[in-house]
């Protein structure tokens, strides 16, 4: 255990025989020929997209993974990236890929078995074509006038780049969070391509709550002086409006035990108050301003906008059962274990529950297991024991 | 005192012997050639299982061998409180059939998963009313019912997602319970009943009649029953209560 309570992440350098090493973005032009049609009704093209792979791709194809990342990941999900580029990705100088603990030689996700697959998705700022990447045709950033995209239009993004290494059947699709509504989408919308979906801390919609604290985020950034709707691109960034959503969603993120117990009431560096308004008193309020100011350096504002919007949207009963989710459920032809943390209050227990018992319904053979956890919505990237676990056992009987 | 104990216990013998040649006269009412009635449970566990040794298993497993022997090839199938998934693992693997689990304890849960098993990781009586009626080939509900709380409310549901139902517990009707009981007038501890009166998971206990009785007054149709007496698998009647240690039970509902 760490000082503060939480299980220290291993980490494995890159030559350490269970890390993948050291790794290089990969990156495809997509939809150079044909626009891709969104939900939207936008069109755009060509996509860039980036994305990393890891182990070896068998004869036939056969042994893909595709991980999803969260909102505010990216496609380096293992490895070491041994020369990050740009001002965005220089939080990953001295750290591995952001699911590191789960991916290489004999880990959950083993890459002695297992091609695995992780892509950037469309509109965010790592690689992959986004409102921060220039329009060809006016060799500006595309900024607002970016299409809005989808959860459908990121699985048939990643489809299009699959079909490209020629990869028709996927042994699983895994994601936690955003990540889980791709993997969740990749089941609904390629029934014959997925062999095993794996979804952790999400659902088939995010709840009313979340809705209301994915609001609040974009209200602070659209309200930030410097936003200038969207186009802050050659000056100053709506950085403030960025650091109030990262702030909240952070909370968002917790849990009053994991809070409680990492910070509880104690102030910053001292024993007494300073009766300040301004300052920092508490150590809740420096780990929030902490948080947000590495955030703000490494991400871009509206693609905050844009990806948290695609989760809004996310409604799988809408998209798939006309608003029935059992009809839904029934689509999946998948092996499924959906996985929740009992102190998540993002996507709760409950909600992963719907999903679970409309599978139930369906009579579609489903695994579930509801986490006991204090950590919150982040159980998911920091309960790694029993998430390896459950994962490990999943692949093992594909 | 202890000789009588002694006359009582000769008495009870006498009585089990008895009843045990009627059970295997009677078997051939509800035969299923599948199970040997001659050979002894051991030398069925040890050829199909390569040894199981422990009274648990030998008592847990002798039920798998009677499912497996009774579910017909790619059915689909409910396993209620499926332990570490075993039974239904064996089902899915060697019989092709379709299966969901259900199993409360997490490293019970997690072993079923280790063995293919989807499990839903709840408790089985949050988890029925999510089922369609009739969705199901066969329910499982082994060696469970006595730890119930609701265990008609269970039964009720089973028979509602399931076209057929498989129940089984162990006897307290049992001879050797009776004694213990009576006679010794202490709670019965035996290799199906390992428990003290404090630690025991079984709130529900019945016997034979007992659950008999309920499906006769509930229109559920007893297709075909095993006891487990002395070390032999055989078919039972309502005869059988003072010598059938542990019972299983495929049941149907009349519409």
């Amino acid at each position: 255990m760490s000082i503060d309570g939480e299980p220290l992440k291993e980490m494995h350098p890159p030559d350490h025989p269970q890390s993948v090493g050291w790794t290089t973005a990969k990156k495809a032009a997509l939809f150079t020929e044909k626009l891709f049609e969104l939900d939207s009704g936008g069109k755009i093209g060509p996509v860039e997209m980036e994305y990393e792979t890891y182990g070896e791709l068998s004869h036939n194809k056969d042994n893909v993974i595709l991980v999803c990342h969260a909102l505010t990941g990216d496609a380096h999900a293992a490895g070491w990236d041994p020369d990050p580029q740009g001002p965005l990705r220089q939080y990953r100088r001295n750290k591995p890929g952001w699911w590191d603990s789960m991916i290489g030689p004999g880990k959950a996700i083993d890459t002695d078995r297992f091609y695995v697959v992780c892509v950037n998705v469309l509109g965010s700022c790592y690689g992959t074509t986004g409102p921060s990447s220039i329009n060809p045709a006016t060799s500006r950033p595309w900024g607002m006038s970016f299409p809005v995209v989808t959860v459908g239009d990121w699985a048939r993004q990643q489809v299009e780049l699959l079909d490209l290494l020629g990869v028709t059947s996927l042994k699983a699709v895994v994601g936690g969070s955003m990540g889980g509504q791709m993997a969740l989408e990749m089941a609904l919308a390629y029934p014959d391509r997925v062999e095993g979906a794996i979804i952790l801390s999400a659902g088939h919609r995010v709840t009313t709550q979340g809705l209301a604290f994915n609001a609040v985020g974009r209200h602070s950034i659209i309200h930030d002086a410097n936003f200038n709707n969207g186009n802050y691109y050659d000056s100053r960034r709506p950085l403030a409006g960025l650091a109030v959503a990262r702030m909240m969603a952070q909370i968002t993120y917790l849990s009053e035990e994991s809070m409680g117990f990492k910070f509880g009431r104690r102030l910053r560096g001292k024993q007494s108050p300073d009766f300040t308004l301004t300052g920092i008193e508490f150590e809740m309020e420096s780990y929030l301003n902490h948080q947000a100011e590495s955030f703000v350096k490494r991400y871009d504002p509206n693609s905050y906008l844009y990806l948290t919007r695609a989760m809004d949207y996310y409604d799988a009963a809408e998209q798939w059962g006309q608003g029935d989710l059992r009809v839904t459920a029934s689509k999946i032809k998948a092996r499924t274990i959906v996985v929740s943390f009992t102190s998540d209050w993002l996507f709760p227990p409950e909600l992963c529950r719907e999903l679970v018992s409309a599978m139930c319904y369906a009579r579609r053979p489903v695994t579930y297991v509801n986490i006991p956890s204090k950590y919150g919505h982040d159980a998911f990237l920091v309960e790694t024991e029993a998430v390896m676990r459950l994962i490990k056992s999943f692949l093992k009987n594909d | 005192m202890s000789q009588a104990i002694d006359k009582i216990k000769a008495a009870f013998d006498a009585v089990k012997a008895s009843a045990s040649n009627d059970a295997v006269a009677s078997g051939g009412a509800i035969a299923h050639g599948a199970v040997d009635l001659n050979k002894s449970l051991l030398e069925v566990l040890t050829k199909a299982y390569g040894g199981a040794t422990t009274s648990y298993e030998i008592w847990y497993r002798w039920q798998d061998r009677v499912i497996l022997d009774q579910i017909p090839r790619n059915s689909y199938v409910l396993d209620l409180g499926c332990g570490d998934g075993q039974l239904l693992g064996r089902l899915i693997k060697e019989m092709g059939v379709t299966g969901q689990a259900v199993e409360v304890d997490p490293a019970a849960a997690m072993a079923a998963m280790d063995m293919g098993v989807p499990v839903l990781n709840i408790d089985l009586s949050e988890v029925l009313g999510d089922f369609s009626d009739q969705s199901f080939d066969y329910v499982i509900l082994e060696s469970t019912i006595q730890t119930l709380k609701d265990p008609i409310g269970v039964l009720a549901q089973m028979l509602r997602v399931g076209k057929k139902s498989i129940v089984s517990f162990p006897n307290f009707g049992h001879w050797r319970i009776r004694f213990d009981l009576s006679i010794g007038g202490r709670m019965p501890i035996s290799p199906s009943l390992p428990y003290q009166w404090y630690d025991t998971p079984n709130i529900r206990v019945l016997t034979l009649t007992d659950f008999m009785d309920w499906c006769r007054a509930n229109q559920v149709k007893v297709n075909a029953a095993y006891g487990l007496s002395g070390g032999n698998i055989s078919p039972i009647t309502e005869q059988d209560n003072l010598v059938t240690e542990e019972a299983i039970f495929f049941l149907e509902k009349i519409c």
